[in-house]
């Protein structure tokens, strides 16, 4: 019994995190249709801002509210840079700009920081462990959980009572109809790059607090999450990206419980083997999107 | 193949042929070094142009093919008595065997193009985003698997003692043959209507080409260019890590293609010459920095920084690199015949 509570809340943590990191990205995936390879970094500059404020005598959570606010400012940031100038290009020519805006991020991080990890401030709660219904667990896990399920109730609200949720979810649909009757590009654009930003800096803080360390290869591993769990659940369906991203933390909890240990590092090439297959089977992802519309 | 594409195989061939020539009459090591290095960098970049300029989709997964090479040779060329102690778990199948290296770099090849053959049949259904996600994954796998198998790869630590195999001859030798390679296949009934199909995928399809096969036949030719461009790399450095065969890598290799221009193989070999050329500049200026101790800490990444800028203007100014659509000999003789033609 215990070790199946064990094994939920690891799934529901795990995959609260990863739920929000698709989310993050499939936002901006679903209107433009693009994917932001640099989304990773979003992670990577609230970890460094958490770090550059670290000596200071802010609350904890001013300084975590400053590194969301890090996280939007550079989501909105690859918008401007990496994303509006070749947004009418190829769909090819983004996807490089993104990545190649990553590399710059990542490097410039690398060397006006340094190569080496920082380590960054957290509040005692991150490393305290509590009792639940007999079973002993890290009370990060259970934040991440309540974290997770606040942002998504907000999210969803905010997507389904606000003008400009549903001007989005509009435009997600079919951008250029959007547009004819009047939702404002640029402003739909920036909004869903500052919700992915915000909602990579939230995850930034659940993540780091694992890890307690912060280096400019961070992102990475976010990135491919995302990348899997918004493959699995449907590229262009916000639900799929959430139902993913929970599906990704079962398989990977479920192999880490079963997988002998010689066979535990190969866990990552388990995980995406699977992934290929799932999208053999649904080339679209498990949840379908709205009918393509045409980009920009 | 007409005029046009001798032309463009013409000055291609003797551009590497002359830049060889220079590394040569030279004789300084650096400068030899960095040609050959370059030559490699060619059959690499001219591979990623067979599937990426003709099939227009991104694909990580190059440089994992790359690694694959590299390891499939390493495998059976390195000496038997450095084996036991470069790859000690080694399985006893393939732990007496010694090749010759040339014969190493063809496996190399052959194997990666194997690899891709049996893994991306699947894969090459996806188009767009879809496909580009999943080879990212394949990337992830082929080095998860680089990464952990240490019977064959020495596990995350440097596997050494690969004979030192590739010169400037043989690196030249592969360049030379790898430019009439992509551009023959351009040139061929699949790469024309592979292009098709990348112009626009729903018309090609609908007129019967059967885009995943096609897909399919430039990825696996990709590949086995990978392959053999990895393993003449690995011969060159002789021992290597599985980091060199990640994103670091394909940054690189994508920046060279994308700079120079993916749609054409003029575009190829001139962005591998643009940014060789500013890299190792670079890289110089990044080592003399570092050397001359301006700055307190280490500089680094200054080099990547420069090129991601670059790709990025690169793509705002000119999507379609700085060689778009015309090969260097369709250029040349439209030049020739304008100037004909006027009075």
């Amino acid at each position: 019994m215990t070790a199946a509570i064990q094994f939920v809340i690891d799934v529901l943590s795990l995959g609260g995190a990863y739920a929000l990191m698709a989310l993050g990205l499939v936002i901006v995936y679903g209107i433009l249709r693009l994917v932001n390879f640099a989304y990773g970094e979003l992670v990577m500059a609230a970890g460094y801002t958490l770090y550059l404020v670290g000596g200071s005598p802010l609350p904890w959570l001013v300084m975590a509210a400053l590194a969301v606010a890090a996280a939007v400012l550079t989501g909105i940031a690859t918008d401007y840079l990496a994303f509006r100038p070749v947004r009418t290009k190829s769909v090819t020519a983004v996807l490089i700009t993104s990545f190649a805006f990553s590399t710059l991020l990542q490097n410039a991080a690398q060397l006006l920081i340094s190569p080496r990890p920082r380590s960054i401030p957290l509040p005692e709660v991150f490393s305290d462990t509590v009792t639940v219904l007999g079973v002993v667990t890290p009370a990060r896990n259970l934040i991440t959980i309540a974290a997770a399920a606040v942002l998504l109730a907000l999210f969803t609200l905010a997507m389904r009572r606000t003008i400009l949720g549903i001007a989005m979810r509009a435009a997600a649909t079919h951008f250029t109809m959007a547009r004819m009757l009047g939702v404002p590009a640029n402003l739909v654009i920036t909004t869903a790059f500052a919700i992915s930003g915000l909602l990579a800096g939230t995850v930034a803080l659940l993540w780091l607090g694992r890890i307690g360390t912060v280096v400019p290869r961070v992102g990475l591993e976010p990135l491919l999450i995302a990348f899997i769990a918004t493959v699995i659940g449907g590229m262009r369906s916000l639900e799929g990206a959430v139902l993913g991203g929970f599906l990704l933390a079962f398989i990977d909890t479920s192999l880490n419980y079963t997988l002998p240990q010689d066979l535990l590092k190969f866990r990552d090439a388990f995980t995406f083997s699977l992934v290929i297959l799932i999208l053999l089977w649904r080339p679209a992802g498990l949840v379908r999107g709205p009918a393509t519309g045409q980009r920009t | 193949m007409d005029a046009r594409n001798l032309l463009t195989l013409l000055v291609l061939v003797g551009s590497i042929l002359l830049l060889a020539l220079a590394a040569e009459l030279l004789e300084v090591r650096l400068f030899v070094r960095i040609v050959t290095n370059l030559f490699i960098m060619l059959v690499l970049v001219l591979g990623l142009q067979v599937f990426m300029g003709n099939a227009g989709i991104l694909s990580f997964a190059h440089v994992g093919f790359m690694g694959v090479g590299a390891y499939t040779t390493a495998v059976l060329t390195i000496p038997v008595r450095m084996k036991g102690m470069a790859l000690p778990d080694l399985y006893p199948l393939v732990a007496g065997l010694e090749l010759s290296p040339f014969m190493g770099i063809l496996a190399g090849g052959l194997v990666a193009a194997l690899v891709a053959a049996v893994v991306a049949y699947p894969l090459m259904r996806l188009s767009d985003a879809a496909a580009v996600i999943t080879l990212f994954a394949l990337l992830v796998v082929l080095h998860t698997i680089m990464l952990h198998w240490s019977a064959v790869t020495n596990g995350p630590r440097t596997l050494f003692g690969l004979p030192r195999a590739t010169g400037l001859g043989l690196a030249a030798a592969a360049a030379v043959l790898a430019v009439p390679l992509a551009l023959l296949f351009k040139e061929s009934r699949v790469g024309l209507l592979l292009r098709s199909s990348r112009d626009d995928e729903v018309a090609a399809a609908a007129l019967g080409a059967r885009v995943p096969f096609l897909r399919w036949q430039a990825f696996v030719l990709a590949a086995f260019m990978a392959g053999i461009g990895g393993a003449l790399w690995a011969h060159f450095i002789t021992s290597f890590s599985p980091k060199a065969f990640y994103l670091k890598e394909s940054f690189v290799i994508l920046a060279m293609l994308v700079i120079g221009g993916p749609g054409t193989v003029t575009g190829a070999v001139a962005g591998t010459y643009i940014v060789t050329l500013a890299f190792e500049s670079l890289r110089a200026l990044e080592a003399w920095l570092n050397r001359a101790q301006i700055f307190a800490e280490q500089v680094v990444g200054l080099t990547e920084v420069v090129l991601a800028l670059a790709m990025i203007g690169v793509l705002v100014l000119r999507p379609g690199g700085l060689v778009a659509t015309r090969e260097v000999g369709t250029w040349l003789l439209r030049r020739r015949s304008k100037k004909g033609d006027a009075p």
